[in-house]
This record gives C-alpha cells, sequence and structure tokens, in this order.
C-alpha cells in the first residue's frame, strides 16, 4: 500500500519534471573524501530515455502543487492534474537507494510554489543539507532556486547544491507578460544575480583558506524554452550570450517547446516539438563557448534565424568563402577550429599529427574529419582539391545531396553534440 | 612470414618483440594461446615468456614514451580485441625505429589504431560505470554482473571504490568468469563458483526493499520519457541491446 503510494507520486513528480532539459551533473569536483557515498566529477549517462536524452539524475518536483499559473508550464494551478508532495525523507531515501544501485549521479530537485518562495525553498534546502550531513552524500545535487526566496535560504542552498538554476524559461521580457503575467522577469534575475557575487567571493576565500566550505562549484544554468512565443534565434542567442557573460554562467539550456497545453496563447496542440532548431540552438551555443565564434558571426539581423538544414558552422562558411580555402599544415588552431567538418577533436589531432609531416586527405578522414564539408574549404599535401570555382549555394547543393538526408530528417536531437 | 605464438600476456608480447629484433624478422604474424593450425611449410616459434627479455623491452619503451603512452598500450593489450596484437606490434616496433616521440603522430597507422582502440575501451569502460546495475543482497553486497565486449574490469575498480566507499560491492564479468571484490578496503579479484546457483539470478537472496528500489527506477524510467519526442535509433544508438539484459530498467 505504502509502496504503491510512492511509486504513484515518484510517477506524478518525474512526469512534471521533465520538461526541464537540463541534465547534466559535470562542472562539480566533489571528492569522497570522509569514506561516505559518492563523488561528483564528470558526469556519467547512466540511461537514455526512449527519445535518446540522458538521464544521470533523479529528476523531480518536490511538489506540483503552485501557486502561479504559467500558460506554458503542465503544473499551473488553472490545470486540472493530479497534484502530489514527497515529504523531504521520501525524497532522500529515494535517492540514496538509487545512487548505491548505480541508477543515478544524484539528483536534481526543483518544486511549485507552494504558500510563498521561502517556504518552498526552505524545504529544497532541507533535502540538501540532509543528505550531505546526515548521509554523508557527495553525490551532485542541483537545485532549483525559487525567485523571490531570501538571500540566506540561497546562501544555505549554495552550500549544499553542487549547481544552483533559475530558469528564464522565455527569452524576453514581453514573451514573459505574455504568458506568466504574475511573474516578473527581475525577480528571476535577482537570485542569479546575487549567486553570482556569492560565488566570486567564496571562490576567493577558498583561495585564501583552504578550509573555506566550497560553494555551488558547479555554478549556475538556467533553461529557456524555444518555440512557445515567437522569438527568433537572434534574441535567444543574444539572451543567452548576455547571461554567459554578465552571470558566469555555465550552461543555458533550450528546451523545445512541447506542446501539452491547449491556450490560445501557445501553439496548438499536435504542434511537433522543434527538435531540429533546438539541435541548430545548441550547436550554436558550443560554436559560442569553444570554437571562439561571436553571437553576431553566427545570426544576425540579416540573418535572424539559424538555417534547419545545415549546421551553423557551414552556414557561417558558405557565408564567409572569402576566408578559404586555407591550408591545413600550416593555418592557425583558431582558423582550423571554424573549417565546417572539423570538430575540436580532429582539430587538435591536425596540429599535433602535422609537426610529423605534412598530412593528407586520406589521412584527415582517419583523423575523423568529415571531408564531404571540409573538402571545399581545405587544401592539404595533395595536388587533388577543389579548383572549380563554387557558389555558395553549389557547395550547399552538392554536400546536401551527398547527406543522405540527415540534416532534412527530424531525427537530430541535441545529444548529437555529446 | 613467420607466426609468433604467446601465451597472452602484456610480458608474453614484449617477449615476442624481443625475438623479433633478434632474429631481425621482418613479416609475422601473432597468435595467442596454443598453436593450432597443422599445416605444413609454417615458420613458428613459439614463444616462452621471459621476464628479462620483457623487461629489456619495456625499458626501452619507456625511455621512449610517456607514462601517460606506456599506459595507453598496456590498457590496448589488457582488453584482449581480436587480431589487433600484431597491430600493437607494429606501433611498437614503429616507437623504436623513430627518433622522436611518435606518441601524436596520427598520420602513422599505427599511431591512429592505437587510439582507435584506445577510444573503443574508454567507451567500454565509461558504459560499465553508467551501465552496472547493482543488487543489494541480504549480507549487505551489492552484486552486480556484466558481459563487457573487452577486458575492462580492472579498468572499472578504481572509479567504484572512489564512488561507493562505503558499501561492500561486487562486479562480476560474466564472459571472463572473474570479477571484483570491495570489503570496504581493498578490491581483490576473485572467481565465483556457480555451479550450483545463477550467477545474473540472485533474487533469492535480495534484501527486502531491492524490489521496491527496482520497481522504483523501472517507473521513474518510463515516466521521464516525452512520447512526443520519440527517437528510438538515438535510443538505442546509447543503448546497444546487448548491454539491456543487465539493466533493471531494461528487463
Ligand atoms: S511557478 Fe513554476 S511550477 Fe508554478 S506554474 Fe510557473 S513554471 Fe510552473
Amino acid at each position: 500500500m505504502i509502496e504503491e503510494r510512492i511509486i504513484e507520486k515518484l510517477n506524478i513528480l518525474a512526469d512534471a519534471a521533465k520538461y526541464d532539459v537540463s541534465c547534466s551533473s559535470s562542472g562539480s569536483k566533489r571528492k569522497n573524501e570522509n569514506k561516505g557515498l559518492g563523488n561528483a566529477s564528470n558526469g556519467i549517462c547512466h540511461t537514455y530515455t526512449e527519445d535518446g536524452r540522458c538521464v544521470s539524475l533523479l529528476k523531480i518536483l518536490l511538489t506540483n502543487h503552485c501557486i502561479f499559473d504559467c500558460a506554458y508550464c503542465v503544473s499551473r494551478s488553472s490545470n486540472d492534474i493530479k497534484r502530489a508532495a514527497f515529504t523531504v525523507q521520501e525524497v532522500v531515501d529515494i535517492t540514496i537507494n538509487f545512487y548505491r544501485r548505480n541508477y543515478i549521479e544524484g539528483l536534481f530537485l526543483s518544486s511549485g510554489i507552494f504558500k510563498d518562495a521561502d517556504f518552498t525553498m526552505e524545504r529544497l534546502v532541507r533535502v540538501a543539507k540532509k543528505l550531505r550531513t546526515e548521509h554523508k552524500f557527495n553525490g551532485y545535487i542541483h537545485l532549483k532556486s525559487i525567485p523571490g526566496a531570501s538571500d540566506e535560504l540561497m546562501r544555505e542552498a549554495g552550500l549544499y547544491a553542487d549547481r544552483l538554476s533559475v530558469n528564464l524559461e522565455i527569452p524576453t521580457e514581453a514573451g514573459l507578460k505574455l504568458l506568466a503575467p504574475e511573474k516578473n522577469r527581475k525577480d528571476m534575475i535577482q537570485p542569479m544575480g546575487f549567486l553570482k557575487n556569492e560565488i566570486i567571493l567564496r571562490k576567493e576565500e577558498k583561495a585564501l583558506f583552504k578550509k573555506a566550505p566550497i560553494f555551488a562549484p558547479a555554478g549556475q544554468s538556467t533553461q529557456m524554452i524555444v518555440g512557445a512565443t515567437p522569438e527568433t534565434d537572434v534574441q535567444v542567442l543574444q539572451t543567452a550570450n548576455h547571461f554567459y557573460k554578465n552571470f558566469n554562467l555555465k550552461r543555458v539550456y533550450y528546451s523545445g517547446y512541447v506542446p501539452v497545453l491547449s491556450d490560445k496563447r501557445l501553439p496548438a496542440l499536435h504542434t511537433s516539438v522543434p527538435m531540429v532548431r533546438e539541435n541548430r540552438l545548441y550547436q550554436a551555443d558550443w560554436l559560442m563557448r569553444f570554437y571562439g565564434f561571436k553571437v553576431n558571426e553566427i545570426v544576425n539581423d540579416t540573418n535572424p534565424h539559424l538555417d534547419l538544414d545545415i549546421d551553423p558552422k557551414l552556414s557561417w562558411g558558405l557565408r564567409n568563402l572569402e576566408v578559404f580555402p586555407i591550408d591545413i599544415n600550416k593555418a592557425d588552431l583558431q582558423l582550423i577550429l571554424r573549417v565546417p567538418g572539423i570538430g575540436l577533436q580532429s582539430a587538435h589531432k591536425i596540429v599535433s599529427a602535422r609537426q610529423f609531416g605534412k598530412l593528407n586527405w586520406d589521412q584527415l578522414k582517419k583523423i575523423g574529419v568529415a571531408l564531404n564539408r571540409a573538402k571545399y574549404f581545405i587544401t592539404c599535401n595533395s595536388s587533388r582539391f577543389e579548383r572549380r570555382d563554387l557558389t555558395a549555394t553549389n557547395i550547399k547543393q552538392f554536400i546536401l545531396s551527398q547527406s543522405h538526408s540527415k540534416f532534412l530528417k527530424n531525427a537530430t536531437t541535441q545529444l548529437n553534440l555529446f | 612470414m613467420t607466426t609468433l605464438v604467446y601465451d597472452g600476456t602484456f610480458e608474453g608480447l614484449l617477449t615476442c618483440v624481443f625475438e623479433i629484433y633478434e632474429r631481425k624478422l621482418l613479416h609475422v604474424k601473432i597468435q595467442k594461446g596454443e598453436w593450432l593450425s597443422k599445416a605444413l611449410f609454417e615458420e613458428v616459434i613459439q614463444v616462452i615468456t621471459d621476464e628479462k627479455r620483457a623487461g629489456r623491452v619495456l625499458q626501452g619503451l619507456q625511455e621512449k614514451l610517456s607514462a601517460g603512452g606506456m599506459q595507453r598500450l598496456y590498457a590496448a593489450h589488457l582488453a584482449g580485441m581480436d587480431d589487433e596484437d600484431i597491430m600493437l606490434i607494429g606501433y611498437i616496433r614503429y616507437v623504436f625505429d623513430s627518433k622522436k616521440n611518435v606518441e601524436e603522430d596520427y598520420g602513422n597507422k599505427y599511431v591512429l589504431r592505437l587510439a582507435e582502440i584506445i577510444r573503443m575501451v574508454r567507451r567500454e569502460k565509461h558504459r560499465m560505470e553508467a551501465f552496472i546495475r547493482f543488487q543489494k543482497l541480504q549480507d549487505g553486497i551489492f552484486y552486480a554482473a556484466i558481459e563487457p565486449d573487452f577486458n575492462v574490469l580492472p579498468l572499472v575498480g578504481k572509479h567504484f571504490k572512489n564512488r561507493y566507499a562505503d558499501q561492500k560491492w561486487i562486479i562480476y564479468d560474466m564472459r571472463r568468469n572473474y570479477g571484483l571484490y570491495y570489503d570496504l578496503h581493498h578490491i581483490e579479484y576473485i572467481t565465483l563458483d556457480f555451479a550450483t546457483s545463477r550467477p545474473d539470478n540472485v533474487i533469492s537472496s535480495y534484501t527486502e526493499d531491492e524490489g521496491l528500489y527496482q520497481n522504483l527506477w523501472k517507473n521513474y524510467f518510463k515516466s521521464v520519457n516525452i512520447p512526443a519526442r520519440k527517437n528510438t535509433k538515438l535510443h538505442m544508438r546509447h543503448v546497444p541491446k546487448r548491454y539491456w539484459k543487465f539493466l533493471t530498467e531494461k528487463i
């Protein structure tokens, strides 16, 4: 009987939490030094859902009761659904027992707002505190910071959690006004600013005193829903960039809107999830973070949307043909990273390998370069190279005709990146 | 063409390298275990593992490779992949025949192949770290059975010891019939005698709440799926079918 009730709760509260796409459990370096349970380093995906997403954390809501009525959220107060709430102890028990069986890397705890922000936040913090102190748990803990919660609680949260996040959900203020009139953007941003400063402060303290406690070592992240409101990719990526820069965010997640509710302000039910767009946004995000691209190189007022049929690096390459071809045996790493079809690993391998001798097509292919794309942009140790004076449209057509519709099918999701 | 037959150990492999240089062999084949072929006119050398000879080759390698490079070579051999010994021998010869450290010479086929082998081994190791599912037994030991594609059990011990420092556990490789046992202090290699009970079926000795948590986990796995995003191909690529039989959520 108790077993059935707890299974039912888990079903309800996991179901309500699943639209939060962030699943990362990396970026922390919590070690198991107290001979306790667990550690947190590079996150492991312990399994994958049938839609191909990584499962690394027990991702649940403490409760799906909520006093707010945000249009895009399944838990909104006007939605007629089953409600449930876990006790603090229940969450602790499930987390520990899942962790011991190697099902998960840790806990991602979020919640609907019951009563008010502090009341809710206090319970989230209590779960984390219990895990850390009573169970010597060193696994990963990600807590949602509830907008409007007191600084005191936020500070305590940072002492127990590895990562904290506030979801922006809607990329622009106007969009938020439309869909969540009770929420205001300032309240959402305020805790991010507070945590950013606190993280910096604690880092300095840690540098001076080794014994100082670690504070949210995996930093902050946020999520934006795309496709619920009519923002362009420029707006989405500029917002992301703004938060990376000004709030030192570790990750921004993009979640293609899944139509679960019927509401005049939202895309109709049965509209398909914009998975390709979501994937392109992640690719663009990677270009910004790891490949040295600036936002306005990827999208700008002339090209406000990412191409859906080709990846953003290829789009950039085709718009900037005058930069190419580059000689793979001479060019700087920074430039090699900009070649469509060459990833981070291949770029580094090329730079290592060419010290031993000039590289040819065959070797590049074996190293992992996608020649079907790269060949239009590079030369190497071979007399065979693209001599025709091709236009961007020609190249795009050649590439698309060879790529077995991989770019055209809706089959790719963000996971292809990792 | 000469065939070298050796005992499958790393020292054995290094002894083979010694033989190749001493006898100035150019073209060789290499085989683990017993020499079985009955064909005539084949040149066969049964290489007897020799610590001294292996030691000299090892020392030579250490002078030419970084510590990390040595470890990668060792791990690649330990993995026990079919037919890769000849590539490893080729790699070692290339290392000896080159003046400088060639670990990053990815234009060379042996160097690149070693990198590929290591990538496969790492992936299998990561998969084990991800897909191992412990079941709690009555005596408090957490038990997991695995069947990895390559011999990676020795590589995963440290990870599990760090993570589960406060629980006893056993991870057992069913295919190679040996396992690791952590007793809260050290890891030991063990072999279990399964003559009486089936190793992948330990239900009879579960603790009381084992069933509850397996059930909760299966339910959780179902709940987090978003049918509107279904992508079976991607799912299968991440979790290939051959691993399913040990995955609680897939049974
Ligand atoms: S406050 Fe959060 S849980 Fe409540 S309706 Fe809005 S998004 Fe959903």
